[in-house]
């Protein structure tokens, strides 16, 4: 039905050229090959080469898989310097990103490896163990990275979190006026939904998104159990039923989003610290290897 | 017998206040009549505290009042006192409502007053006009009130805004804003919708309607206003509600009309227009002159000149060089060969085609808001693909076009006089072809703005333009080979149609035989399958759609309809054919164009059989999509929600590559199929944030972004023309700690954009309060490697697509199944 002019790269896609693409299959998956034909080449050169009397980390090959192991978890820890550092550049986070998940993963076959599969309880262990405890949350994390932002998006609905924050205080000054013509205890039950913070709960429950005590709801079995009256009908009461409902339905959008949010980021918590004690334990290890030779 | 005075001076804003203090200065009679009770409304009416710019920094005041960059009260203050011991005879609450009589002795009607007579007279009453008054009895309580300063001052009242355009709404959200001031805001409106306003403005509203916090009253008008009350005719009757406050947003009436009636004319009809000026600046009704904003010079600095300029020309003072010589004098260093500006000026007027009916102060304005530039024969003036929306104008030499981008010994001349670039300055898309100098060649280039208000005013400049534009479009649309000749009788028969956003050009199964090209906007072409729309393809400027009925002799076989505000070239179907006749490469050309196309339809067909459901969803992304404003922009920013985990990283790191302060808000904005559209620049082709901005601070840049330079005046036109809401107004904050300090020591906020009470806080410690300007995203521009925002994102969300590749079957099927 038509022509359309030139359609050639100009200068600024060249650019910034933004494919669109995760960053697990970022570059069609190149960093699981690499790190891939990495682990590949270790399996082999683990069965090829005769280290006597057994496999250990002292021995050339496993000081060999010893360093790279050692750079891998330097370079990976640079991740949070990276992500916070906004140098000019050809570089993406994304790309970091990639390389980061399968590096990571691979250094579960590499530093294995380099352990001889010699363990006991000592510093050397307890560096080993963080390493599989940093990279088990990494698994994690990678998992509910690619789960859950659907979900985060489903949920909000086109909202940002401060309109539904707003949106929740306009249904709460119309609840106020509303229940002005209730009786004592009834309206204490309304004060009570409405002066009980929203976000002042304790971790649990914003994990599990399950908040016992919860007065909106406490208020809301109360007025619900009396439908006497036809639906829509004025009555102070009913009124407020249907706000405390409105009420709930907001608060549940609320506590949705804070739920995934927190998934997606409690297991930092551990990546994170745990990060920190791998480096102090990495750095114990390398000493006392050095110590002792 | 009334004085007579030597001059009159109407509008006490920069431009009448630096003319009546220089008329005072020399000793003549004068009188300057002001319409409000203090001198310089528009100023006055700037935000508090708002910080005035002098610009442009080059240009050198000549006035005898001060002026320099400071706060609004500073230099409002500075006048008044300067006014009154320059002993200048001013006439506050003067309202004029009419000029009569002739040079030596006009007539100068006020409001409620006696006339004023004066031999001559200078119009100095800015662009502002007068808001529209409501027309219902009652309108002149004084309950109604046309403007609102702080919204924050008002408590406990019932307070009805009139009016559905930005300004009502901004005005009711903001009497609104905080339930503490306890106000009942009520908004009438007369349709069901709010058509005029900006729909990031209409989603707040409806939000605050939900929430219960503003009373939106449609098809509703006012019918009485009376103390206390407001009677109102609504669909069902008319009904009375408490009113302690009426704020009348109506839109306001220019000036234009009350200028017109007496007696002077304007160089067009265009909204663009501004009255007729001799170097003088006497308007064609002798003995009058204008200046300032409405003579079409919007800075103070130049009203301020005009002002002593004008009087120094009705003093007899003929030979007096305008402040700018030095400016123009500078540009014009650069050319080779020895002349004055004059002699420049009129090379330039009297040589280039467009330029021959300026007058010699046109001529200035204009060359004020270009550039000049002399070129060796072969050199290169600019490339294909180079991003550019300004205009070229040849004053001496010639210059080549490289129709044949792989063979750069393939051209066709441009003459002496004539113009080039003009595609780019009305389609807004990139150069289509290389361009040299033929033998050494002076050129001017007109800013995109000088070259849009030349176009507005000056009819025969607009003639020329379009009959040149057409013709080098089909030229350039059709391929090499052809000739000025070959396309004449196609050129001779073609007329430009406006097109509405939405509007149908070609209905599927119609069996009308034209062909059109789009000159500017973008179109998408639909079709129906199955019962529903589905979207077939995007059509940028420059495309041409239509030809395939014409070729085959069919009824149209899809629906072509506008996705913005577009302008096409209509040509009828024989003309095309005839032309195919002649050209038989040219017909291979187009069946194979019709051919792939064609393809792709019956693709999309088939697909529609077996996966009905991703046809209609990708249908329905596309639509979003452009709802959105992807069909007019160049380069967006998307956020696939499938991955986006919400970490804020792009904000951060737009804040940390920009003096701290983010030009991106990722969570705002609309969502369709896990696809969101953040509150950030499309980077318009044509950019509505530029139609207004005083200084011309808004620009494109070498990669296609529009940026905002240095010169912005932070007056905030930009931020209310732009309909995506992505422009802020913001002071710069001092740096921060470094990202080294933060992680050891916790110094200072952190990465990302810095609170705003931490902002604040250290402007406020630094000593160093800096302005508010306009800010918005310039695409990283000067920055290697290219838009932090996409390089900051750890999962590969965030990504920046251009239309014309994005909008596309494969594109977006990728992203649905
Ligand atoms: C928000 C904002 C910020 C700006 N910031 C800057 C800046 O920082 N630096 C800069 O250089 N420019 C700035 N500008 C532009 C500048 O303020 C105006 O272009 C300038 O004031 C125009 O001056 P003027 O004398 O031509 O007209 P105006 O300043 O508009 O003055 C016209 C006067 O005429 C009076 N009047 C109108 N009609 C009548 C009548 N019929 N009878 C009697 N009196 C009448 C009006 O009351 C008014 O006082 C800004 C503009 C805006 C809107
Ligand atoms: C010993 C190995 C590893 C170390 C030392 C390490 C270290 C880090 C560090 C320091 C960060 C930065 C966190 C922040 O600043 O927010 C990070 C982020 C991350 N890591 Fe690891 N990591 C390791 C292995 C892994 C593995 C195996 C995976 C996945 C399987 C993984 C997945 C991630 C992810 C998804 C992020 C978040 C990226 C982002 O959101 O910016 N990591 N890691
Ligand atoms: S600021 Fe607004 S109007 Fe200007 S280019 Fe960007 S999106 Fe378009
Ligand atoms: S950039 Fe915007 S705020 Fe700045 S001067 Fe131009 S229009 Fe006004």
């Amino acid at each position: 039905m038509a022509s359309v002019p030139g359609q050639e790269m100009n200068s600024r896609e060249q650019r910034q050229a933004s494919d669109h693409e995760g960053f697990l299959a970022h570059r069609n998956m190149r960093w699981l090959k690499i790190a891939v034909t990495l682990c590949l080449i270790a399996i082999t050169s683990y069965l090829w080469i005769d280290v006597t009397p057994r496999h250990n980390g002292g021995s050339w090959y496993g000081y060999t898989l010893g360093t790279i192991g050692l750079l891998l978890i330097v370079w990976l820890s640079l991740l949070g310097i990276r992500k916070r550092t906004m140098s000019p550049g050809r570089w993406s986070l994304k790309a970091w990103t990639s390389a980061h998940v399968y590096l990571g993963l691979a250094l579960v076959v590499i530093a294995t490896l380099h352990t001889g599969f010699q363990l006991g309880w000592n510093v050397h262990t307890l560096a080993y163990a963080l390493m599989m405890l940093v990279i088990l949350s990494g698994a994690y994390g990678i998992t509910v990275y690619a789960a859950l932002p659907a979900a985060l998006s489903n949920n909000a609905q086109q909202m940002t979190r401060k309109e539904m924050v707003e949106a929740l205080a306009a249904i709460d000054r119309q609840l106020e006026t509303a229940a002005q013509p209730l009786g004592r205890e009834e309206s204490d039950l309304v004060i009570a939904a409405l002066e009980q913070d929203t976000f002042a709960w304790g971790i649990g429950a914003r994990l599990t998104g399950r908040y016992r005590k919860c007065a909106t709801i406490r208020a809301l079995s109360y007025f619900a159990s009396d439908w006497s009256r036809p639906v829509g009908s004025e009555e102070p009461k009913d009124k407020v039923r249907a706000l405390l409902g409105r009420r709930k339905s907001q608060l549940d959008q609320i506590r949705r989003h804070m739920k995934i949010k927190a998934l997606l980021e409690v297991w930092l918590y551990v990546h994170v610290p745990a990060t920190f004690a791998l480096l102090a334990a990495l750095t114990a290890h390398v000493i006392s290897v050095f110590y002792y030779w | 017998m009334p004085e007579n005075y030597r001059v009159a001076i109407i509008g006490s804003g920069p431009a009448g206040l630096s003319a009546a203090a220089h008329a005072s200065a020399l000793g003549l009679t004068h009188v300057l009549i002001e319409k409000t009770d203090h001198l310089s409304d528009t100023i006055f009416k700037y935000q508090k505290g708002k910080h005035v710019m002098a610009t442009p920094s080059n240009l050198v005041l000549r006035s005898d009042l001060d002026f320099d960059a400071g706060k609004r009260e500073t230099i409002l203050g500075a006048w008044d006192e300067q006014i009154a011991a320059g002993k200048v005879n001013v006439r506050l609450n003067a309202e004029v409502t009419g000029i009569t009589g002739e040079t030596g002795n006009f007539i100068i009607a006020i409001k409620g007053g006696e006339p004023i007579h004066a031999q001559a007279v200078i119009m100095a009453i800015g662009t502002q006009g007068n808001p529209n008054k409501l027309r219902c009895p009652g309108a002149d309580l004084p309950l109604i009130q046309y403007q609102l300063d702080d919204p924050g001052e008002y408590y406990d009242e019932h307070i009805t805004v009139v009016g559905s355009g930005d300004a009502g709404i901004e005005n009711a959200l903001g009497l609104a804003a905080d339930p503490k001031q306890n106000n009942i805001v009520s908004i009438l409106n007369r349709g069901t919708d709010f058509a005029r306003a900006k729909s990031a403005n209409v989603k707040l509203l409806e939000e605050a309607e939900k929430a219960g916090r503003v009373i939106v009253r449609r098809e509703t008008e006012p019918a009485e206003v009376r103390p206390g009350e407001l009677v109102l005719d609504t669909r069902d009757g008319q009904e009375a509600i408490r009113c302690d406050r009426i704020i009348a947003r109506t839109g306001s009436q220019p000036p234009r009309g009350f200028v017109e009636s007496c007696g002077i004319e304007f160089t067009g009809e265009d909204r663009g227009a501004f009255p007729r000026l001799s170097p003088s600046f006497e308007t064609t009704k002798q003995g009058i002159h204008v200046i300032g904003a409405l003579a079409g010079y919007p800075l103070i600095k130049h009203c301020m000149n005009q002002g002593y300029d004008v009087i120094e020309f009705l003093n007899g003072n003929l030979d007096l060089k305008p402040a700018d010589e030095p400016i123009l004098a500078e540009k014009f260093d650069a050319l080779p060969g020895v002349r004055t500006v004059d002699q420049w000026l009129e090379t330039f007027r009297a040589n280039i085609v467009i330029l021959q009916e300026l007058s010699p102060l046109q001529m200035r304005e204009l060359m004020l808001d270009s550039t000049v530039a002399g070129y060796d024969a072969g050199e290169i003036i600019f490339e294909r693909n180079d991003p550019g929306s300004s205009m070229f104008g040849i004053a001496e030499g010639s210059v080549l076009v490289q129709v044949n981008p792989d063979d750069p010994s393939v051209t066709v001349p441009i003459e002496q006089g004539s113009i080039f670039g003009e595609v780019g300055l009305i389609s807004g898309r990139r150069r289509g072809s290389t361009i040299r100098a033929a033998e050494p060649t002076v050129v001017m280039e007109l800013s995109r703005n000088a070259a849009l208000k030349l176009i507005a005013t000056t009819p025969s400049a607009a003639r020329a333009v379009n009959a040149i534009s057409i013709e080098r479009q089909l030229l350039q649309m059709f391929g090499s080979g052809l000739t000025k000749e070959d396309v004449a009788e196609v050129v001779a028969a073609s007329e430009l149609v406006d097109i509405r956003a939405g509007q149908v050009v070609i209905e599927e199964g119609a069996e009308d035989k034209d062909v059109y090209v789009i000159r500017r906007g973008s179109m998408i072409v639909e079709k129906t399958i199955g019962g529903s729309p589905v979207f077939l393809s995007y059509l940028p400027a420059g495309s041409y759609f239509g030809e395939m009925a014409v070729i085959d002799g069919s009824s149209r076989t899809a629906t072509v309809k506008a996705a913005i505000k577009s302008q096409v070239v209509r040509f009828p179907g024989e003309a095309f054919v005839a032309l195919l006749d002649r050209k038989p490469a040219l017909r291979q050309k187009a069946l194979a164009e019709m051919a792939s196309r064609r393809e792709i339809n019956s693709f999309i067909e088939s697909r529609k059989d077996s996966f009905g459901s991703a046809v209609d969803m990708y249908s329905e992304t596309a639509r979003f999509l452009i709802d959105n404003g992807i069909g007019e922009a160049t380069d967006v920013l998307l956020i696939d929600e499938k991955l986006c985990v919400g970490c804020d990283n792009c904000e951060k790191a737009c804040a940390d590559s920009h003096d701290g302060l983010s030009r991106l808000d990722r969570e705002a904005g609309r969502t369709y199929a896990h696809l969101h559209v953040p509150t950030s620049c499309r980077h318009c082709e044509h950019p509505h944030c530029m139609a207004d901005c005083p200084p011309n601070a808004i620009k494109r840049g070498p990669d296609g972004e529009v940026f905002i330079d240095e010169t912005c005046i932070g007056c905030g036109n930009c931020q209310r023309n732009c309909p995506y809401g992505v422009i802020r107004m913001d002071a710069k904050p001092p740096p921060k700690p470094s990202l080294l300090s933060w992680l050891m020591f916790g110094a200072g906020p952190g990465p990302g954009e810095a609170s705003y009470s931490w902002r604040k806080k250290a402007a406020e410690k630094s000593g160093q309060q800096s302005a508010k300007l306009a800010i918005k995203c310039d695409m990283c521009s000067g920055i290697e490697g290219g838009p932090a925002c996409v390089r900051a994102c750890p999962t590969g969300a965030a990504i920046r697509v251009s239309p014309e590749k994005f909008l596309t079957f494969t594109k977006l099927a990728e992203d649905v199944d």
